[in-house]
């Protein structure tokens, strides 16, 4: 029987439409608003002229806030990985019953407000919070230990939210490595170590970098982490772009900033997906 | 929404014919608002007129206890009264909410009332096109708000009022009394704010550049309407930054930082720190010369029936309510204390002033501040962020 070529499509159409008007639209009119001009009363100007992107790159600033959004990334992308690879090797090699339970505890966080998870670090590690007390009740210290609102609460911070997605990442590619390649390399010789380091470690490198990249580009647009955990001199370029939008009705400069912070987002995925294959992304988000 | 539809249509006709906009973007706003209405309208629109039903009026304020207040005493009541029901609605912000009415221009139907603060958000508004001018003739509570802040609406609004007062209060300086004396405290005034032996024990509004220069203003002798060495000011703030601890972004904030003994001192609402004295932490209130003085009033957005919005707004300034929700949201009422009866414990609120003339109150010069507001937003943001 011969298949009916637009099936496909028709069946597609409700999410492409849905895409398309709340995705695509959207980042269309947020490129048209970059080239407006903003009238002093705060009403915007159609215009087409570029002194919205002359005015981001005119001195360091923002072109220095917009590199230390990328290299907080990278530590968060750093330290998720670390922290996220264990618990996902020991998913793949556990053989207890526990493990599906183990697993909801890793999806725990996303039951809970990411507001909320952010807010509560204030009560742990704040002055008065829960850590400082105890050591102070205990003697340890004699006054507080600053922890909160500085760049290590922020990163702490987005760990606590992006760490899930390392590790699902992680664990999906570690899931599709047959266990009987590290046991027959044990067969003939190799050490535990020596399995998992030329084998295991570069069978999972496609969850590793997709986690990466999905880490990444979630920092690199995150905004509450900064403004609820972080200190003087710790914002980020999303925080950024609220103050121009919000702050002072600056709807096509904060626009130009968007759409700087799209092409950065969108070149580093192109080039992903050029060497990696993006469809690793999809196979974890799917599995979680 | 038809009658929505119709004056915005109305609105865009009017400025059609006065030349105002082309032949071809009178075509293209028809063609928005038919798409709006085919969008807001249908699907979206109908649910919440649905829930809203056709006798009501929206109220947005700030949320927590101000608008709890509110509620209690001033709009159950006027539903009691009326049967029109007010939708009480809360935002996060100054900013926050000019974005979204900007967003939904031309306005009407989901933004009627809003508990604005400050006046030169009253001339912001008015300068995007956003009021309306009010028949005080509807409103004769109006008799018994306070002359001078009357005064200074009309003097924006070309002697028209597309708000009324409705409270007033300050930003002032709050401070931890277990660490710092009332007498230091006094003595230093503003200079507070930039004490050094308090590093990393200091906080600040981060989202307003005013309130941060106005005390850096105050703190190196000038006034803060007429900043005559602004780089003084840029100075002692880039200066200030290395004592912070954190540049706070919401009320609640400010008093959990305060609460906590995060922070020692920091600019502060005068009704927050009264909330918390009242809460019993040890928290002192210092205004200093020149404290940054600030009324609010509710604010009639373009596209909102006029009679029942008038007829709201009386009923809010009836005494036994205004001095209600001032008790509740802990800021005295824009009444004259003259004219009105206050009780005492409205007396003893931070900014109440028994004269009525609020004379010592120094409040920002509207064209003065929004003239440089875009310059110094962002030159703010770079001391902030360390440039």
């Amino acid at each position: 029987m011969k298949e009916k070529p637009w099936k496909p499509w028709l069946l597609l159409s409700p999410s492409l439409t849905a895409v398309f008007l709340l995705l695509v639209i959207p980042v269309c009119f947020v490129v048209v608003y970059s080239f407006w001009l903003r009238a002093p009363s705060g009403m915007d100007i159609p215009a087409f002229q570029f002194g919205n992107y002359a005015k981001f790159f005119a001195d360091s600033f923002y072109p220095v806030i917009l590199l230390n959004t990328i290299r907080v990334a990278l530590e968060t992308v750093i330290i998720c990985l670390i922290m996220g690879y264990i618990p996902a090797y020991f998913f793949y090699r556990t053989e207890s019953r526990l493990k599906p339970y183990l697993m909801i505890l890793v999806m725990l966080p996303f039951w809970i407000s990411f507001i909320i998870r952010t807010l509560s670090w204030i009560n742990i590690l704040g002055d008065s919070g829960l850590i400082n007390h105890l050591l102070l009740k205990s003697g340890l210290i004699s006054s507080p230990i600053p922890m909160l609102y500085n760049e290590g609460a922020v990163i702490m911070g987005l760990i606590q939210y992006l760490l899930p997605f390392m590790i699902l990442n992680i664990y999906v590619s570690l899931d599709g490595i047959d266990k009987s390649l590290t046991e027959a390399a044990k067969s003939l010789g190799c050490t535990e170590w020596q399995a998992f380091r030329e084998i295991t470690l570069p069978l999972s490198l496609p969850g590793v970098s997709a986690g990466c990249l999905l880490v990444f580009v979630l920092t690199c647009g995150t905004y509450l982490p900064p403004m609820i955990l972080g200190g003087p001199g710790n914002e980020m370029i999303a925080n950024l772009i609220f103050k121009r939008i919000i702050g002072t009705l600056d709807w096509p400069f904060g626009s130009a900033i968007s759409t700087i912070l799209l092409l950065l987002l969108v070149l580093i995925v192109y080039t992903y997906n050029r060497y990696m294959g993006i469809n690793q992304i999809f196979k974890s988000l799917s599995k979680g | 929404m038809g009658k929505d539809l119709k004056n915005r249509l109305d609105d865009v006709y009017q400025n059609y014919l006065e030349g105002n906009i082309s032949r071809r973007d009178f075509v293209k706003f028809a063609g928005i608002a038919g798409a709006a209405l085919g969008l807001a309208g249908g699907p979206f629109g109908l649910v919440s007129r649905a829930f809203a039903g056709k006798n009501s009026i929206t109220c947005h304020s700030w949320g927590g206890t101000t608008s709890e207040a509110l509620r209690k005493f001033a709009f159950d009541p006027f539903t009691k009264a009326t049967g029109i029901e007010v939708i009480d609605a809360a935002f996060t912000g100054m900013d926050d909410f000019l974005t979204q009415v900007k967003a939904s221009f031309p306005p009407g139907g989901e933004f009627n009332i809003a508990h604005l603060s400050a006046v030169y958000d009253y001339a912001r508004y008015t300068d995007l096109g956003f009021g309306v001018v009010l028949d005080e003739s509807k409103i004769p509570n109006m008799k018994n708000v306070m002359t001078k802040m009357t005064d200074t609406l009309r003097g924006i609004t070309n002697g028209t009022l597309s708000a009324v007062p409705y409270d007033l209060g300050q930003t002032g300086i709050a401070y931890n009394t277990n660490e710092i004396s009332k007498a230091d405290a006094e003595k230093l005034g503003a200079s507070l704010l930039y004490e050094k032996s308090l590093k990393g024990k200091l906080g600040s509004w981060g989202g307003d550049f005013r309130t941060n220069m106005w005390y850096a203003a105050l703190h190196t002798g000038q006034s803060p309407n007429n900043i005559t060495d602004i780089n003084a000011v840029w100075k002692v703030l880039t200066e200030q930054r290395s004592l912070m601890k954190k540049y706070w972004a919401s009320g609640s904030e400010l008093m959990s930082l305060l609460a906590n003994g995060e922070i020692f001192a920091t600019v502060a609402w005068s009704g927050r720190v009264a909330a918390l004295q009242d809460q019993g932490h040890p928290i002192g209130y210092l205004s200093p010369n020149g404290t940054y003085s600030w009324m609010e009033y509710m604010y009639v957005l373009k596209g909102t029936d006029l009679d029942v919005a008038q007829q709201l707004l009386n009923f809010m300034l009836e005494p036994d309510a205004a001095i209600a929700v001032a008790q509740g949201q802990k800021y005295p009422p824009a009444l004259d204390p003259t004219k009105v009866a206050m009780p005492d414990d409205v007396k003893k609120l931070p900014a109440f002033d028994p004269t009525g003339k609020l004379d010592g109150y120094l409040f920002a010069d509207v064209e003065y501040w929004n003239s440089h507001q875009l310059e110094w937003a962002e030159k703010w943001d770079r001391i902030i962020a360390g440039a």
